[in-house]
């Protein structure tokens, strides 16, 4: 087995990229787009100077993902709908035959979301018209690229300047329902066999709703790729870790825990804007790891133990009331948030927030996908928490936003543009609207009219470069709140989650190196981006079943000396579902009597003594011509014939078949063999 | 099935759940409660059914308490409590109950949340099938299930012998009689149950509205229907394609023409279509409206397909009575016209042949349904599909003999023979040499076999038996292999002209004179009588696969070269010299071999 770490992923919208050689088979681990690489293209009613490229955007794909022939990826795997994005990419391509498993809701919300983005940008083509140049923009040209300030060149390029050739134009609706319809769609917990070897199957995450993480079985490996996961989530089902127990691999490929925080400068910036950071307390990780637990129950303890959901209700808590005082001021609030489940909480407590104070102020979603994604989230209570499958079982709605709609609280319209809704605008108001970019979508027009607003509201997450994001729309004076929200396990439960897996063998991403101690319990390997690692094989061998009725036609033979038996087995080799089974010919099974090993040597006089009571007679003869330890057995009667016996082989001369047959019988009787 | 006694009892409640049929789920409600809290069995139960479930039991346990004044069974904390002890299962999720026990859910398409149960029990798999419907209709999709490799299957077959006609037909034919009768100012009353029937009846008629611009009222009971409608709108994975294509922008549930009903509107004039519960018209409301209408010749009542003897739905069915007698005192005069409804969600007798095909099981035990035809569909199973099928009675016990399996290791060698067997049989079968060889063919036949795999099983008392290949079989025993081969010894004679000519034609010896030859042949007789044989053998039988070798010749397992000493003492060819004479020794792998050689 061999793992390339294509990309460690940058954050929650970017999901970390693998190769996998298993089995003789090559999987491809999600397949992201790096949408925050699109914050060096200028918005379009961007008015101020600054370095930014006034181009089409093009879209930053996995760099080494280029690197691999795609006609000889066998397999994809889509853990989370973020991981989705890249996939036309590779669906377009001619030679592309790999099967693409995802869950079911990971497959809804990705092909929401690529949609959306492909209406979103449908604006900038309006606005630049046809590309003139469509294999290489004017900006991707040398000189225009060195023209780029150092931090822009870094993020076209990538540090090492070889990232350019990962840009690509997107991909077009066509290409999408295309890829739509390649992607087979997974319950959490159903079984799919690719090509009888490998057997898929998915257990939430709890990161979103339909995130999951996959084991896979095959006839010699068990492994279990574990994405990002949450223990407890307020909407998704949450982290399903007991059904991931007992398999010996573990690629654990949640790199939320070790984000290097570098976004962010207040250096200078700060003024323009209030910025507001919750912070996460998480240096406390060192004095948990390595600890010892007692038994699995602690362990669970551990593990479900509530600070961090404790911390994003606190957080989203937090947010709302910010919200509500910017309402208050008379401001409006933006909120360009693309965390489909966030959206979903927010929605629902800032409208008690707005109810408990009795404000009227309305909620809009505008986007091209809200009413479909919102009908969607409703009515599918499979996928969701357990508080909100409680609330189908009582027969109410799984979200509190169709009792919004219902009121006429919460407007849902899919562009900004359309009449019904300038006659229902008012502000202040509260928006929420794609993209988190700040390139894309609503949320350009609108952070256009109110940055300059000090009273207005815009809420971004943690991970978004603020600096980079707001630099079009600078003079800035609206607040801006950044946060935080929970992307994955915490480093403290990393050793507590693996010890209760109990793998044999955990790949960890290089960057965990220093932060986690070593258990001894199971083999540590460490993977680093665009390094094969190979991973020793656990087992030996293979394990097959055979039909028990097939014993009966066997005819072992004990070998004393080593306590066994040994038998010859003939029969048809059939793999399904991962298992090799062993089925009996359909003709009988016919061993011929001749046997066809032999081990062991000879001695000459007891073949002579075997071959006299066979009625044959003979004399042992030395031929000094031959090389020493050759011996040679001379039949007379009843016909001639030679046996030439040395200590690795035995040659039977005889001028007649049956003759021979019969010393073979003779020989067979006095020597070891199977 | 063989064995695991505690795993019977787990599935076959399961099933019992699955199918939401009142008198099942009461016997679970009651079983769990007799039992007290030491219930050790998981319910295990798809989203839907645990949702609807407790609304059917609430229902069920207020038309036993009111209308018969029966003792209560179990109370609605009763309902609550057992509900929390059920597990929801999604479709096709596999959930591994214990160490042995696999189940899993297949969407069966009889009501919302039915499934087909399959089970594992170590190697043993069955599956079993309430009611299920193969074909799709306006709600639900049809039964979907893959092919599995199955020990048994329990299908239930209560339309064993029954061969639907065309649903379409059906349906106009119902939406003709509601027609007439509405246009004519009348009432129609459709008796049903909450669940299924009324959806699809429903989605008719509220699709007939649409296109035929009705305004005609549909009114739907108050309660449990519209209750159980806010499931359908949620549990949109579980219904038909159609309706998960489409509710996104609109769900098909929710219904433009339909309104809840209320008491008054009962004697209100105007034509309307009312959806009352329960189906047979036993009681309940139903029963309120049907004394109303049923009197007037203008009005129309729909019955199902099916209903229990006693009941007043039966009553109309069976016949055309013209009054009714409720108790002693009561009667209702029915002057309207009744319409029987097939919309039956149950498969038909092909619908059965098709399910049991499609799997293929081992065995077949048909439960649920009349005897005989049973026995039919039992015999049409056994003839046309060749499977063993039983149709047991109640409390008879059936075994079922399963293909026991033996785990055992294999090595990588061995795995990798195999399918290098299969491969080279698959691609070469043949080896190149002519089919008028007869030996030959004996020849393929050894090769042809070799696409079973062959392998040696070695039993260790205190391992798992491994299979290894020959080779693996002498590294692990530590001993090495004692070849054994066959020769025949034989003179071959060699023509003096052609030991020349060969001569010339190599080049070696150009100019030799005739009365050397025999000494040249006799400096290297072994090189040149196995080149002279070689182009002989191939002059004559058209080989392609003799490698020629300046030592020996090779034919697949056949080696030939020449030797050195003349044990067996040949009889003499009259007529050739001596120095022509070439003993050649034939070395067959393993095998006895004939050669002959054209001299």
């Amino acid at each position: 087995m061999k793992l390339t770490c294509l990309s460690m992923g940058r954050g929650f919208y970017c999901p970390p990229c693998h190769m996998l050689e298993l089995c003789g088979f090559r999987v491809l681990l999600e397949c992201p787009l790096d949408l925050s690489a699109l914050t060096v293209f200028s918005p379009l009613v961007s008015d101020s100077a600054n370095h930014l490229i006034c181009a089409v955007p093009w879209y930053k794909t996995v760099k080494s993902l280029h690197l691999w022939d795609p006609s000889l990826i066998d397999l994809v795997l889509i853990s989370t709908p973020y991981a989705i994005l890249g996939l036309p990419f590779l669906t377009r391509l001619s030679g592309f035959s790999a099967k693409i498993y995802a869950t079911e809701a990971v497959a809804t919300m990705g092909r929401l979301i690529m949609e959306d983005l492909v209406s979103m940008h449908a604006e900038y083509a309006q606005f630049y018209g046809p590309d003139e140049r469509p294999a290489c923009p004017e900006w991707m040209e040398w000189e225009e690229l060195e023209k780029l300030p150092l931090d822009l060149r870094e993020i076209v390029l990538g540090k090492d300047g070889v990232e350019l050739g990962a840009w690509m134009p997107l991909y077009s609706a066509a290409d999408v329902k295309e890829c739509m319809l390649k992607v087979h769609s997974l319950r959490y917990g159903e079984e799919a066999c690719y090509n009888s070897a490998l057997i898929l199957k998915s257990f939430s995450s709890g990161l979103e709703i339909g995130s999951c993480n996959w084991m896979i079985n095959g006839p010699r490996r068990n492994v279990t790729y574990l994405s990002s996961s949450i223990f407890k989530s307020a909407h998704a089902m949450g982290f399903d870790y007991h059904s991931l127990q007992g398999n010996d691999l573990i690629l654990f490929s949640d790199l939320s825990g070790e984000v290097i925080d570098d976004g962010r400068n207040d250096a200078d910036g700060c003024k323009i804007y209030d910025e507001i950071v919750v912070e996460d307390p998480h240096s406390s990780y060192v004095s948990a790891v390595g600890a010892s637990y007692g038994n699995e129950e602690d362990l669970v303890k551990l593990l479900l133990e509530n600070h961090e959901n404790l911390e994003e209700s606190d957080r989203i808590a937090f947010i709302c009331s910010c919200v509500l005082d910017s309402l208050k001021e008379g401001g409006s609030v933006l909120i360009p948030i693309g965390r489909i489940g966030i959206v979903l909480l927010l929605l629902e407590k800032i409208w008690q927030f707005l109810e408990s104070s009795n404000m009227m102020v309305p909620i809009f979603m505008i986007s091209t996908i809200a009413e479909e994604t919102l009908a969607s989230t409703n009515a599918m209570p499979e996928w969701l928490c357990e508080e909100r499958r409680q609330k189908l079982f009582s027969g109410e709605p799984l979200f509190g936003h169709t009792e919004l709609i219902k009121e006429k609280k919460l407007y849902l319209f899919p562009v900004l543009n359309s009449s019904n809704l300038l006659m229902i605008w008012k502000e202040p108001c509260l928006v929420f609207c794609p993209h988190w970019s700040l390139r894309l979508g609503p949320a350009v027009h609108l952070l256009r009219r109110w940055h300059k607003d000090h009273r207005s509201l815009l809420i971004l997450e943690e991970g978004v470069d603020a600096e980079m994001a707001l630099l079009p729309f600078k003079t800035l004076s609206l607040k801006v709140l950044q946060c935080s929200f929970i992307t994955g396990i915490k480093l403290k439960k990393i050793q507590p989650l693996l010890q209760m897996l109990q793998p044999k063998i955990v790949l960890l991403p290089d960057g965990l190196k220093s932060q986690l101690t070593i258990s001894k319990n199971y083999a540590h390997l460490y993977y680093s981006e665009n390094v094969a690692l190979r991973v020793p094989s656990l087992r030996e061998d293979f394990e097959a079943r055979i039909m028990r009725y097939l014993d009966f036609k066997l005819q072992p033979r004990i070998l004393p000396q080593e306590n066994l038996a040994i038998a010859r087995l003939k029969g048809r080799l059939r793999l399904s579902n991962g298992n090799y089974l062993l089925v009996p010919a359909e003709k009988p099974a016919h061993f011929s009597n001749k046997q066809q090993l032999h081990w062991g040597s000879i001695n000459p006089d007891l073949l002579l003594k075997a071959l006299k009571d066979k009625g044959l007679d003979g004399h042992i003869s030395d031929d000094e011509t031959a090389s020493c330890g050759v011996q040679f057995i001379s039949i007379i009667t009843p016909h001639e014939a030679v046996i030439e016996i040395d200590s690795k082989q035995t040659v039977i001369s005889a001028a007649n078949e049956n003759l021979a047959a019969v010393i073979y019988e003779a020989f067979r009787s006095i020597c070891n063999g199977i | 099935m063989e064995g695991d006694g505690i795993v019977n009892p787990i599935t076959i409640m399961e099933p019992a759940i699955c199918e939401k049929e009142y008198g099942k789920l009461v016997s679970l409600c009651f079983k769990v409660f007799k039992d007290g809290g030491s219930v050790r069995f998981q319910f295990h139960d798809e989203y839907p059914t645990k949702a609807l479930a407790p609304l059917m039991l609430e229902d069920y346990r207020k038309v036993m308490v009111e209308r018969r004044g029966e003792e209560e069974q179990f109370s609605y904390e009763h309902i609550i409590e057992c509900m929390k002890k059920v597990i929801a299962l999604d479709l096709k999720q596999t959930v591994n109950v214990d160490k042995d026990l696999q189940i899993r859910a297949y969407y069966a398409g009889h009501v919302l949340g039915a499934a087909m149960i399959y089970a594992k029990v170590g190697h043993d798999t069955m599956v079993y099938t309430g009611d299920y419907n193969m074909t799709p209709d306006r709600h639900l999709g049809a039964a979907q299930i893959e092919r599995l490799q199955l020990d048994l299957l329990i299908t239930e077959s209560t339309y064993a012998t029954t061969i639907r006609d065309s649903k379409y037909a059906r349906e106009t034919e119902f939406l003709k009689v509601v027609h007439k009768c509405i246009s004519r100012g009348g009432k129609v009353l459709i008796p049903t149950f909450a669940l299924g029937r009324a959806q699809e009846l429903c989605l008719l008629l509220d699709d007939y509205w649409e296109r035929m611009n009705l305004k005609v009222p549909i009114y739907f009971s108050a309660g449990l229907t519209i209750q159980a409608n806010m499931y359908y709108k949620m549990l949109i994975s579980w219904t038909s394609q159609k309706i998960k294509d489409t509710y996104a922008t609109r769900n098909a549930f929710d219904f433009k023409h339909v309104c809840p009903f209320e008491r008054s509107f009962i004697n209100a004039p105007g034509p309307c279509v009312l959806f009352a519960t329960p189906g047979m018209i036993s009681g309940g409301f139903s029963l309120e409206v049907f004394k109303q209408w049923a009197p007037s010749e203008i009005n129309l009542v729909t019955l199902p397909g099916y209903c229990v003897a006693g009941t007043i739905g039966h009553k109309l069915m069976s016949g055309k009575p013209t009054r009714i007698d409720l108790d002693k005192d009561t009667h209702i005069d029915v002057r309207c016209q009744i319409h029987q409804l097939s919309f039956s969600p149950h498969t038909d007798a092909k619908g059965i042949m098709d399910l049991v095909g499609l799997l293929s099981p081992q065995h077949v035990i048909l439960v649920h349904g009349e005897k005989p035809k049973m026995a039919l569909l039992k015999g049409r199973i056994q003839t046309e599909l060749g499977i063993q099928c039983y149709d047991p009675a109640n409390n008879e016990t059936v075994f079922i003999p399963t293909n026991r399996t033996v785990k055992t290791d294999a090595t990588k060698a061995f795995i990798k023979s195999c399918s290098i067997a299969d491969f080279h049989i698959s691609s070469n079968p043949l080896v190149g040499l002519t089919d008028s060889n007869c030996e030959a063919i004996e020849l393929f036949r050894a090769v042809e076999d070799k696409k079973e795999a062959e392998g040696i099983l070695v039993m260790d008392k205190t391992k798992r038996a491994k299979i290894v290949c020959e080779n693996e079989l002498m590294l692990k025993l530590g001993v090495e292999e004692h070849g054994v081969k066959f020769a025949y010894c034989c003179p071959v004679y060699i023509d003096f002209h052609e030991q020349t000519s060969h001569q010339l034609a190599s080049g070696s010896c150009v100019a030799l004179e005739n009365e050397n030859s025999s000494l040249e042949a006799a400096r290297s007789p072994k090189c040149s009588s196995l080149q002279i044989l070689h182009r002989r053998l191939e002059s004559q039988i058209c080989c392609k696969n003799l490698k020629g070798n300046p030592d020996y010749l090779k034919l697949n397992s056949i080696t030939i070269h020449s030797c050195s000493r003349n044990f067996l003492s040949l009889p003499n060819q009259g007529g050739k010299t001596e120095a022509d004479q070439c003993n050649i020794s034939v070395v067959a792998g393993h095998q006895l071999i004939k050669i002959w050689l054209g001299s």
